[in-house]
């Protein structure tokens, strides 16, 4: 009996893995065949995201970690590692340039390494639409461990957050002042905060406002940075919080270019996931990013059930009649979706 | 977006030691802005790392950018581990300084297009979607 394309896959050929990648990533019946088949073999590696900014060197970052989860201390287990590097698509022309294999040169020639760039094809939470069903795939070969690199994201794709067991938020030095750290988004789905560049002026300040900004979110700790400096505040008031399960995000710095810090990344990488484990935070972590992925899947599917119920020409009268002011955008998705039939 | 959609991939990569990229650069930008996803690789690619990119991004086509003359031994090479690793159905175009009488062996060989100097970019979108069909 020949192989198949699912069980070549699971046992590692490369080939397979890299048509099976695209053919999930086109979304093409072949592919959600063989996704349908890996499903109950995925569960086992861990997912690492790193989003931030465009520029802070995440691809850089990535390429280090990747390195150095490649070369671990003696004695250590030796893990096979997958990138999914993610870079936008232009919404004019739907092409997209993907350069973050250009900062991943360190890997080269390694075969426990698979780095795969993909598009963002039109999707604006920071991944693509079938990122989670790659990641999906890698897992399902056995890598063990899968960083993630999201689009370039400003203060609001945070959808990494709920793909990821860890989540990563790089920073560099001149971003902004300590208001940016107080803003909602994208410092909030971090567990662990990283400042690279941390050679460059300015990472000092970065680092006091990052830690300034966690010490007021998490006041169970009981000291706040005053003048720079800590200072002890009254007993916290007994919440929600359980300060045993509490993780309380590391604030590192780090140089991506010398490596500078990434020992210490990789630690708290370690550190986190022990938590997760120990703390009943993975299987959380787990069933709510499946249940975000039927969520998304289920939203896709409505919609196109929707979309293709109804006529073109319907929903161009409709339109017309939105924009010559005769109703209204909402009574005209009442009208639309009850002519659809849902 | 629950469509099935295909893009054409292209991997983009300065093969050799000579590190002038603009070319594989204005190449690539015009690419993108004809719709494909480019994988641009960046400079000093060996055979090795340029096969083991074209594995990994699973692309259709292969652009080398060769300026330093070192084409008939950089891009056998190719073509070979290429084939070894399966990827037979690969499309491969050349683009820098490529002398005349090279081009035939080149073609020979397995090359699918050759662009010189003053190449159009139209005409490598033209060709490159062709090849893709």
């Amino acid at each position: 009996m020949p192989v198949t394309r699912t069980q070549a896959v699971l046992n590692g050929e490369r080939l397979a893995l890299t048509r099976t990648l695209s053919q999930v990533e086109n979304n093409t019946p072949e592919g959600n065949q063989i996704l349908e088949e890996l499903f109950p073999h995925t569960g086992n590696a861990h997912l690492i995201g790193v989003t931030g900014a465009p520029g802070t060197g995440k691809s850089t970052l990535v390429n280090q970690l990747a390195f150095d989860y490649r070369h671990p201390p003696e004695g250590t287990k030796l893990p096979t590692v997958a990138i999914v590097a993610i870079d936008p698509s232009s919404p004019f022309s739907g092409g997209a340039l993907l350069g973050d294999r250009v900062r991943m040169q360190d890997l080269a020639g390694d075969p426990g390494v698979f780095v795969r760039s993909m598009a963002s094809r039109g999707s604006l939470g920071g991944l693509a639409s079938t990122t989670a069903g790659l990641v999906q795939v890698f897992d399902a070969a056995g890598f063990d461990i899968i960083l993630i690199e999201t689009v370039g994201a400003g203060q609001a794709e945070v959808e990494i957050a709920s793909l990821a067991h860890t989540t990563i938020v790089v920073e560099a030095p001149g971003l902004g002042d300590e208001i940016q750290t107080f803003k909602a988004g994208i410092l909030e789905i971090a567990d662990i905060l990283v400042v690279n560049k941390a050679d460059k002026p300015g990472a000092d300040n970065a680092l006091r406002a990052l830690r300034n900004m966690l010490s007021l979110t998490q006041p169970e700790k009981n000291v706040v940075m005053h003048h720079g400096k800590m200072m002890s505040t009254e007993e916290a008031p007994a919440g929600d919080a359980e300060p045993d399960q509490e993780w309380v995000p590391p604030v590192l710095p780090t140089t991506a270019t010398t490596g500078d810090g990434v020992a210490e990344l990789i630690e708290q990488i370690a550190a986190h996931q022990q938590h997760l484990k120990t703390s009943g935070g993975w299987i959380l972590r787990e069933q709510a990013r499946l249940k975000n992925e039927v969520g998304n899947l289920l939203q896709e599917a409505l919609h196109q059930r929707w979309n293709s119920s109804i006529p073109p020409a319907d929903y161009e009268k409709v339109l017309d009649q939105v924009v010559s002011r005769q109703i209204s955008p909402r009574r005209a998705v009442d009208k639309l979706i009850k002519g659809a039939g849902l | 977006m629950g469509n099935s959609q295909t893009k054409i991939r292209v991997l983009i990569a300065k093969a050799g030691l000579d590190g002038h990229d603009r070319g594989a650069k204005v190449v690539a930008r015009a690419l993108r802005d004809a719709g494909m996803e480019v994988i641009y690789t960046g400079l000093r690619q060996t055979p090795e790392m340029i096969t083991e990119a074209a594995l990994q991004e699973d692309v259709q086509v292969v652009g080398l950018s060769i300026l330093s003359g070192a084409h008939m031994t950089l891009v056998p090479k190719v073509i070979k581990m290429l084939q070894k690793q399966g990827l037979t159905d690969v499309k491969l175009f050349l683009g820098g300084i490529i002398p005349d009488e090279d081009k035939s062996e080149l073609t020979k060989l397995g090359v699918d297009g050759i662009f010189g100097p003053g190449t159009s970019t139209q005409l490598i979108i033209k060709d490159i979607r062709k090849a893709c069909q």
